[in-house]
């Protein structure tokens, strides 16, 4: 199971790279997206993958009884998911900003900040 | 609770300031207050750690390794204090720098969550909190860098965000193979589990992303392109505070994982860091010199400095992570200051295109001087505090008979000085191509006291090097033999 989400993890990173390198603001963001999805798939492979029962502990006992998930990768990945939420949301507000600021998605012609004249 | 006012003063402050968002100048002279809050609150706990050693606090009261903890050697706390140095400077400079139209898009409380990341990252002793820490840094510097409301910060901060963000993953993922290797994330914890197993793949795996995130978040080459992209595009309150905290904090993360969870004498670690740091000097200083704008010369030398510090750990000697640390806060003041001095210059000038300004001398003659205390340093002129700093990286290298890498060192040294002398000659000597009479020559005194305050403390840390070299050396003991690091953690059971 853990080679399946791996090799998972590894194609979404080449589709993330793939839509990254095309020279476009608004496919660069999805594809920062996909790769935060490996990120966290990575997280989860990482963690150990089991048929297991949830990790709950029983009333007045002072430890789970044994056989249980692992619940820190889990609430890792959590956290991840909120916080590249909330960066995604940031990303696409800016990538609409930058193209009624600059009248294009195009990377390669976003050059307000460093002109061309610049060098030399 | 010493541990925990260093992030939560900022944090309650961005609160109040998000609150108090339309009253203009609560929020102005709050800041100040805030920022002196913090100042006070990292020296006690510096106080402190310089008496007892290293402190550590559970929090919640989950014993460690389960819960998060939070932990301050002499690094760690030197670091926040001098964070509260900066964040006062800079908070004082905004009194005469930060219009109307800014603080009300918030620019007061971003600055404020700012800090509260920056501090929390050089507290927290826990490898995911620390990954935290980095994000609330990372999208408080992202709202700062477009509250301005230009085009051009908004393209800044495309690539800024950009280039940021794939750090962020990488960071993420070389966690989640830490964790899946270890099954601790606490750093103390880790670095008693990963003994004698450093070599193994999915160690070095996880290496190389965290070095690459960290790296990318110092500016080291090859990824460094997002700061000369971005840092001369907001205001000059917040390049100040971008340029002072934002890569250090990178320096400090390599510094604190290569040092306790990784081993430096594993051959493709050590070697990837210190070919990467020699490439980082002598490309960060020749990005400076085809440079024309004050501030994006300034950030070309950002990221050329930063391979002094990085080289310094990288040599892993204690002489050499002794210079390292040194430099570290040497770097802050200086880079701070000259960014501080390039925001007035172009009060007065009315630009930052060297060839469109000039005649400051003739002007204000004080400027002229000021500038020349950190231009210098920067430069490692003695008495000054970069000539100490400069030194001791350099003769860390002699030691090692690493020659190569010394006359790296001392020739980007000398090219720093020729980019110094350029702005030099171009900012203050030529005379100002529209005439001198295009200058008005008084200095807001606001702007005047951050100036000399950062000026006065790099001359200080000048004249009495010795001590300060003290101070470093057992901050460098700290780290080299974590012991007291561990024991505080794992045996701090409050």
């Amino acid at each position: 199971m853990e080679t399946i989400v791996a090799v998972l993890a590894g194609l979404l990173v080449a589709g993330g790279a793939y839509l990254m390198l095309s020279g476009n603001l608004v496919r660069y963001i999805l594809g920062l997206t996909i790769l935060s999805n490996a990120a966290n798939l990575v997280i989860f492979a990482a963690g150990r993958m089991a048929t297991a029962a949830p990790a709950l502990t029983a009333y007045g006992a002072d430890a789970p009884a044994s056989g249980v998930a692992n619940p820190v990768p889990q609430a890792l990945i959590l956290t991840a998911i909120v916080i590249g939420f909330g960066l995604f949301c940031f990303a696409l507000t800016l990538a609409y900003r930058a193209f009624y600021a600059m009248g294009t998605a195009r990377m390669d012609a976003m050059r307000i900040a460093e002109p061309r004249e610049d060098r030399g | 609770m010493i541990l925990v006012w260093p992030f939560l003063i900022p944090l309650i402050s961005a609160a109040l300031m998000v609150l108090l968002r339309s009253r203009e100048n609560v929020q102005r002279w709050g800041s100040v207050a805030a920022a002196v809050a913090l100042l006070i609150a990292s020296l006690a706990l510096l106080v402190r750690v310089l008496s007892e050693g290293p402190v550590a606090v559970q929090v919640g009261g989950w014993p460690a390794p389960f819960g998060i903890t939070l932990v301050a050697d002499l690094l760690s706390a030197a670091m926040v204090f001098i964070t509260g140095i900066v964040a006062v400077a800079v908070a004082i400079y905004g009194l005469e720098e930060i219009d109307r139209r800014e603080s009300w898009h918030g620019h007061h409380a971003l600055v404020q969550a700012l800090l509260a990341g920056v501090c929390g990252a050089f507290l927290t002793g826990d490898i995911f909190n620390l990954y935290v820490w980095f994000e609330i840094m990372l999208i408080a510097s992202f709202g700062l860098l477009v509250v301005n409301g230009t085009r051009k910060s908004a393209d800044g901060a495309v690539k800024y965000v950009g280039l940021n963000l794939i750090a962020t993953f990488a960071f993420l993922s070389g966690v989640g193979l830490l964790y899946g290797v270890t099954g601790t994330l606490n750093m103390a914890d880790l670095s008693q589990r990963l003994e004698g197993r450093q070599e193994e793949v999915a160690v070095l795996v996880s290496a190389m992303l965290l070095m690459f995130a960290f790296g990318a978040k110092a500016a080291m080459f090859p990824v460094f392109n997002w700061l000369p992209a971005s840092y001369h595009t907001p205001s000059v309150t917040t390049s100040a505070l971008f340029s002072a905290l934002l890569t250090k904090v990178g320096v400090y993360a390599l510094i604190r994982t290569f040092t306790l969870i990784y081993d430096l004498d594993v051959p493709l670690v050590r070697g990837t860091l210190l070919w990467g740091a020699v490439a980082t000097m002598v490309v960060g200083v020749l990005g400076a010199a085809a440079q024309n704008h004050f501030r994006r010369i300034l950030g070309f030398h950002i990221i050329s400095q930063i391979g002094y510090m990085v080289l310094g750990l990288a040599l892993a000697t204690p002489a050499a992570l002794l210079g390292a640390i040194f430099y570290l806060f040497h770097h802050i003041i200086v880079k701070a200051n000259l960014f501080l001095i390039a925001g007035t210059a172009r009060k007065l000038t009315g630009s930052e295109d060297l060839p469109k300004i000039g005649g400051l001398y003739a002007a204000t003659p004080l400027l002229a001087v000021l500038f020349l205390i950190p231009a210098l340093s920067l430069a490692g002129i003695p008495p000054l505090s970069g000539f100490w700093a400069k030194f001791l990286i350099v003769s860390a290298s002699l030691d090692m008979q690493s020659w190569f890498i010394a006359f790296v060192a001392l020739a980007v040294g000398l090219l720093t000085l020729y980019s110094m002398s350029k702005i030099w000659l171009e900012v203050f000597w030529k005379p100002h191509p529209d005439g001198d009479q295009a200058i008005d020559g008084t200095l807001p005194i606001a702007m005047l006291v951050p100036i000399v305050g950062l000026g006065i403390m790099t001359v200080t840390i000048g004249l009495a090097a010795g001590l300060f070299v003290d101070a470093a050396m057992v901050a460098a003991e700290q780290i080299l033999s974590p012991h007291a690091y561990i024991d505080a953690v794992l045996g701090a059971r409050q």
